[in-house]
């Protein structure tokens, strides 16, 4: 293709990377928030703060409340979900579908009373996380998006290592007052390579947590495609019951509750209750993941109608099918405590950070000569660039803007935040394609910022026992405002750079600001002959 | 890219073609030997197949990487393509053995 290996490398990477820059960039921001999930999804329902913890000896209780409503709202669901209300959410989380292709059923009770739980209608965390690899698209094209996505993110990195010459001097290298390409490109190197075997990580791992629904074909080949009996086999779950359709009621699910966390010292997370009213029906318990890497729940499966424990789930899981429990670990983090926390939020920023300045890069590379109008092409990527980096932080902080500030009591509201997010989204796109190139970043910043002080206002004003306003309350809204005046800081200080930003001497007849047609844009300082490629050594 | 008004037909084509066959041709080969070693590998059958799927996504990026690096695209094809082969015909065998 190209004359050398390392070239033909240097366009793959160039390539591939733009051209899914702007969605990875979304799942990478996405993705990086999802690991203050809990800590978000609690933020954005603060009535929870209200809520006294359920003790564990009233757990069984509180498990048949959320059995009695389920069997009057869903009795002909096929299985339920229940979530056994836990420290950061104490409420009953119940979730059930009746069948393929219905919009499956979703309700928060009061684990005291069995009523609706009094608080508001929102997504909460959720819904960053579940974009994070659906983005807000049917699951199934959703996955395959972001799975093609991973996949060229995978080979853009091994590319890019493979361009660099000396990725080991790259690692020190930040020349941040020569050409502004050399300090964007340092840039990318910089976040890129620190923090490359995060990005590996995580990119690998991300793939393999979806990995039997992108490659199921050692499944079909091995299973017959029947993938559960490879779960079972590989101790992930219980060994699946089929229905025995013959009608049968539901023992108490209470006293295996209390047998179930008589056995364990984790604390129980949730039942799975497979075949509801059926001779054969299953009750699974469903225990929080005990410390380390590895991401997998002990499990005990109770037989839904004599109330024998069926089978014990603990560990004990054989060298492969425990590498792919040990990666999905790693990738969902659920393991790390706050320091290590912190530092794979920061990872992933840093991978934010690589895919903005990547797709930076490529623009500046094809800034127009002079004379030359800027063609269609590269007005887009500008636009979009600007529509992506500022954009999607916008709409996120519009999201959380949403959850304070619409009614409480507005019908469909967790859509209404939805909407208000991609509304932000959409006009953040669009606004750049009508302004000149460095007012839109300025702009697109800024109004970040705005938007993330806004945030903190708002939280201000509409909690009543905020812990700035009393001095008491729940310290995570103070710890949320304090990451957000951070954010609104840090995105002012790039605001007021992209302002203040002058080329460098040499470099001001070209200037950072393409857009003027008549600017002269031929500097002595540019090397004659444009190579081809962003120079990446 | 820099080369815009000299690009030529050919090298489009011969770019599209690239794409569609380390796409096309990088999860086939990926899928093939998932399917093989998970018949094959002398472990446990859960085992095998969880090795297999784990190193699947290796393989394919290993195949992109060679389609875009190769110098002429017939060469790339032939190369996947006689990869598949080996590997369909010997997942064909594999399948055929396992059977009673």
């Amino acid at each position: 293709m190209k004359a050398s290996f390392r070239q033909s490398m240097a366009w793959l990477h160039t390539w591939s990377g733009l051209i899914v820059g702007w969605v990875l960039f979304a799942i990478f921001v996405t993705g990086t928030a999802s690991y203050y999930r809990p800590d978000i999804s609690r933020w954005m329902r603060p009535e929870f703060t209200q809520v006294e913890p359920v003790d564990a000896a009233a757990l069984g209780a509180t498990a048949e409340r959320a059995v009695a409503h389920l069997g009057q709202h869903a009795a002909k669901a096929r299985t339920w979900f229940i979530g056994l209300p836990q420290a950061d959410k104490p409420v009953l989380d119940l979730f059930w579908r009746t069948r393929p292709g219905e919009p499956p059923g979703h309700v928060l009770l009061d684990p005291r009373t069995g009523a609706e739980a009094a608080v508001r209608d929102t997504q909460g965390g959720d819904f960053l996380y579940r974009f994070h690899f659906e983005l807000h698209m049917p699951p199934l094209w959703g996955r395959w998006v972001v799975g093609l996505c991973a996949m060229i993110m995978l080979v853009a990195l091994i590319s890019g290592i493979v361009t660099h010459k000396r990725i080991f001097a790259d690692f020190f290298t930040f020349r941040r007052d020569k050409a502004p390409r050399r300090s964007w490109l340092d840039a990318h190197n910089v976040t890129g390579v620190l923090a490359l075997p995060f990005h590996l990580m995580i990119t690998y791992t991300g793939i393999v947590t979806l990995a039997t629904f992108y490659m199921p074909w050692g499944v079909t080949a091995a299973y017959k495609g029947n993938a559960q009996a490879f779960f079972s086999e590989a101790s992930w779950i219980t060994t699946p019951r089929p229905p025995a359709n013959r009608p049968a009621a539901l023992a108490p699910v209470g006293p295996m509750v209390e047998r179930a966390l008589a056995s364990r010292p984790e604390p129980l997370e949730r039942l799975m209750i497979v075949n509801p009213g059926d001779a054969n029906a299953t009750v699974v318990a469903v225990f929080e993941e005990p410390h380390g890497l590895s991401h997998e729940h002990p499990q005990i499966a109770f037989d839904g109608v004599s109330g024998e424990i069926l089978e014990v789930r603990d560990g004990g899981l054989k060298p492969a099918a425990k590498t792919f429990t040990v990666m999905t670990g790693l990738h969902e983090g659920h393991f790390a405590g706050l320091l290590l926390r912190l530092l794979f939020f920061l990872c992933g920023l840093m991978g934010c950070a690589m895919v903005a300045t990547g797709v930076v890069l490529w623009s500046l590379a094809r800034l127009p000569k002079a004379g030359e109008r800027p063609f269609l092409g590269l007005r887009l990527v500008q636009a979009l660039n600007v529509g992506s980096i500022a954009g999607l932080p916008a709409a996120v902080a519009v999201y959380f803007l949403a959850n304070r500030l619409l009614p409480l009591d507005l019908a469909g509201r967790e859509q209404w935040e939805i909407r208000a997010f991609f509304g932000a989204w959409i006009v953040a796109a669009l606004v750049p394609l009508a302004r000149p190139q460095r007012r839109a970043w300025c702009e697109g910043l800024a109004a970040v910022s705005v938007l993330c002080l806004a945030v903190v206002a708002a939280d201000l004003l509409t909690i009543p026992d905020h812990p700035l306003r009393l001095g008491g309350g729940d310290p995570l809204f103070a710890w949320f405002d304090a990451a957000m005046l951070l954010l609104a800081a840090l995105f002012a200080l790039a605001a007021r750079k992209m302002l203040r930003y002058e080329a460098p001497k040499r470099d001001r007849a070209r200037g950072a600001k393409p857009a003027p047609v008549t600017a002269p844009a031929a500097s002595p300082a540019r090397p004659p002959a444009r190579r081809p490629e962003p120079t990446h050594a | 890219m820099a080369a815009q008004g000299r690009t030529t037909v050919r090298e489009r084509a011969s770019v599209a073609g690239r794409v569609v066959l380390a796409a096309g041709g990088g999860y086939g080969v990926a899928a093939l030997a998932t399917a093989l070693l998970s018949l094959t590998l002398p472990m446990a059958r859960s085992e095998a197949v969880a090795t297999a799927t784990l190193l699947s996504f290796a393989v394919m990026a290993g195949i992109v990487v060679l389609v875009f690096s190769t110098r002429t695209l017939l060469r790339a094809l032939l190369t996947v393509g006689g990869t598949a082969l080996v590997l369909g015909a010997l997942l064909w065998l594999a399948m055929g053995g396992s059977r009673p």
